[in-house]
């Protein structure tokens, strides 16, 4: 491995506290992915980016620094990627996925509060993540009350922007996204000090639609009752591809999709024939958050789509790449982002349509609904989600969990009895 | 010589439970002993115990359940303690169609049944509102066994705990202690919080058929009564009910055996 204790000491990180956590990281990494059989191939990048996670990308975006570029931090998929690139600059995700990071964020936040914010908020103050040191700014947003009141806290550390995100989905809300993409972008030309011109704009959209196009082709994969990759091993391609360039991105997912396309030709499978399919749903999985896929795929099922921010969410629906002025290009993003179903819309009636409708498409044994603890909107939502699927005639485990292992054996006894009800 | 004998071991967090079943599913042995602090040192000494009795990897199947499953290092499969329970219940019940209220140790589920089949299932949070041990801290507290808890809480009402804490739900009772409430009310107010813990879970889960309690309170006849009055349906309870998944475990082993 590269030495990057220089650049991390020159982020002003705290190096003795992150020595702790670069320990503990190579463990997970070899017990939840290099100990399963018959990979496919093309995994060896993202083995390769988890395995230096805090020093590869950290150091290209501190390059792009160098030339002048600017990193805008985000934590959400409503961000609108496109705007930032149009403008020269670079978007990484921020979220924080591990339990590391909460008592650090637990100094300044309420015990109950959602372990995402929480890990996000101390992964900055505690000064233990370089992503959250490199980012010139962080771009929030009004998706939950947790993230409204987090984001105040880290605006005293950091240049912070925020985009209201309406809670309905009228055409009046949708003209409203809008604008605030606008206002966005004229914060972010000011940022940079780069013109966003509507061929500049164009390029951005295509090449984040390309993007979207890549992940979608890995995720269609997973249709075929011949699994050619596991849950976890996609999960870990959604998660890097918060932080990855978008264009290397597309590339690299593109290739592993030539890889599990052929192995569906050859009838290659990562899994035996009984294995039980299973969809999940609910709250995101921020990087290195793995326990759920780990105990379902070791419990007998195989996590075959993720219903989730880090999953379909992230990917499904295409800007209109027609437009020729700003003003329509605005409005097409507005409008593909405002395709997005989140719990914190009312109503979000169009969730439950896309959790049957992926059901269905990716073949699947049953839904487990899984929310971190202390989000109110996902818990909540869970009650119509359930009652959806057993209408539907598929079977469905509502869980609730956080960062810790503390409840690992729990949650395995619930999601192993639930794979055995599906048997 | 052939498999002759299924055995179901499951490691609960207080008790070790043991079935050993013939051919025809009658349970010949049952075996209880306290967990300990080692499931593994457990499983081991029943292996002992069965061996004793001639009943070894030669002529026997053991299939394990409970939290401590995985510390069976003999057991050929290991399955889920909702299963288990499931399948223990309708053959203690001779019944298909069941709701199973499985209080534990540091547990309580909720399992509906269908033609024999896990349909649904709700267990409690990482917590021990609602199960034995709540119960065990609280009979603690009183300084009375866990029978005589029951037993006193037969003359007693009025009095109410609002916290499903343990921990905090103590301090209630220590506070009622200080209030002079009598022993008989604060064991009753006990008793309705764990029922009112469970049936709130109930309420989750669509009911089948009839209902009935498993595992170490089912010989409790006074909780059995208030959960019906409070589920306003018949609880039943069989002796073997605490054996319920080690029943169902030592079943599972003789699908397995038996191919």
């Amino acid at each position: 491995m590269a030495d990057y204790r220089k650049m991390w000491e020159d982020l002003g990180m705290d190096m003795e506290n992150h020595d702790n956590l670069c320990q503990v990281l190579p463990t997970a990494v070899g017990d939840v992915f290099l100990s399963q059989e018959n990979r496919p191939e093309a995994m060896d990048f993202w083995d390769l980016v988890i395995s230096e996670v805090h020093g590869i990308r950290p150091a290209e975006l501190i390059e792009a620094q160098k030339e002048g570029r600017k990193v805008f931090g985000t934590f959400c998929v409503y961000v609108p990627d496109e705007v930032v690139i149009a403008a020269n600059g670079i978007v990484t995700g921020l979220c924080g996925g591990s339990q590391f990071w909460v008592p650090d964020g637990e100094k300044v936040l309420p015990k109950s509060t959602c372990p995402l914010v929480k890990a996000s908020v101390g992964a900055r103050l505690g000064r233990t993540c370089p992503f959250f040191r490199i980012a010139d700014m962080y771009v929030g947003e009004t998706t939950c009350d947790g993230k409204k009141k987090a984001y105040e806290i880290l605006g005293e550390d950091v240049p912070m922007y925020i985009m209201d995100v309406p809670q309905m989905k009228r055409e009046k809300d949708i003209l409203k996204w809008k604008d605030e993409i606008a206002e966005f972008a004229k914060k972010v030309e000011e940022f940079t000090g780069n013109q966003i011109t509507p061929e500049k704009l164009a390029e951005s959209i295509h090449i984040i639609n390309e993007k979207r196009k890549a992940l979608a082709r890995v995720y269609n994969c997973r249709k075929s009752k011949c699994l050619p990759i596991s849950g976890r091993d996609t999960l870990l391609m959604t998660q890097i591809s918060f932080f990855d360039d978008p264009v290397r991105c597309a590339q690299m997912c593109n290739r592993l999709a030539d890889e599990l396309e052929q192995r569906i030709r050859d009838g290659v499978s990562v899994v035996s024939a009984d294995t039980k399919r299973i969809l999940v749903t609910g709250t995101p999985l921020a990087v290195p958050n793995w326990k759920l896929h780990n105990i379902i795929e070791t419990s007998g099922g195989a996590v075959v789509c993720e219903e989730m921010c880090t999953g379909t969410r992230y990917f499904e629906n295409l800007v209109d790449e027609t437009k020729t002025t700003l003003d329509e290009q605005f409005m097409a993003l507005s409008e593909r982002y405002m395709k997005t179903n989140c719990a914190c819309f009312t109503p979000n009636t169009g969730r439950i349509d896309d959790i049957l409708r992926l059901a269905k498409e990716y073949q699947v044994d049953g839904v487990i609904d899984c929310s971190l603890k202390f989000c109110c909107l996902y818990d909540t939502e869970k009650y119509a989600v359930s009652r959806a699927l057993k209408e539907a005639g598929i079977p469905v485990l509502s869980l609730e969990t956080d960062y810790e292992d503390a409840d690992a054996g729990q949650l395995r006894t619930r999601i192993g009895a639930f794979i055995e009800m599906l048997s | 010589m052939g498999i002759e004998h299924f055995i179901g071991i499951d490691i609960g967090s207080t008790c070790a439970k043991t079935v050993v079943m013939d051919q025809e599913g009658r349970i010949v042995h049952r075996m209880l002993r306290p967990t300990g602090w080692s499931s593994v040192d457990t499983a081991l000494s029943i292996r002992e115990e069965l061996a004793g009795m001639g009943i070894t990897s030669d002529n026997g199947i053991v299939v394990s359940t409970g939290y401590g499953r995985a510390a069976v290092p003999f057991a050929a499969k290991n399955i889920t303690e909702i299963t288990c329970h499931a399948k223990g219940a309708c053959h203690i019940h001779a019944a298909d169609d069941l709701t199973v209220i499985d209080i534990g140790g540091q547990d309580t589920k909720l399992i509906a049944v269908s033609g024999g089949q896990v349909v649904d299932f709700v267990m409690n949070d990482k917590c021990s509102a609602g199960t034995g041990r709540f119960l065990e801290v609280m009979a603690n507290t009183l300084a009375v066994t866990l029978e005589d808890l029951c037993e006193l809480a037969r003359g007693g009402g009025g009095a109410s705990i609002s916290s499903m804490c343990t921990v905090f739900a103590e301090s209630e009772v220590i506070g009622l202690i200080g209030k002079g409430e009598s022993r008989e009310n604060i064991a009753s107010a006990v008793i309705d919080s764990i029922v009112t813990k469970v049936a709130s879970q109930a309420g989750r889960l669509q009911p089948a058929g009839k209902v009935c309690l498993t595992g170490g309170l089912c010989g409790f006849d006074y909780l059995r009564n208030r959960l019906g009055k409070t589920l306003r349906c018949e609880v039943e309870a069989s002796p073997d009910g605490r054996y319920a998944g080690a029943a169902g475990a030592a079943l599972c082993a003789m699908q397995l055996g038996l191919g």
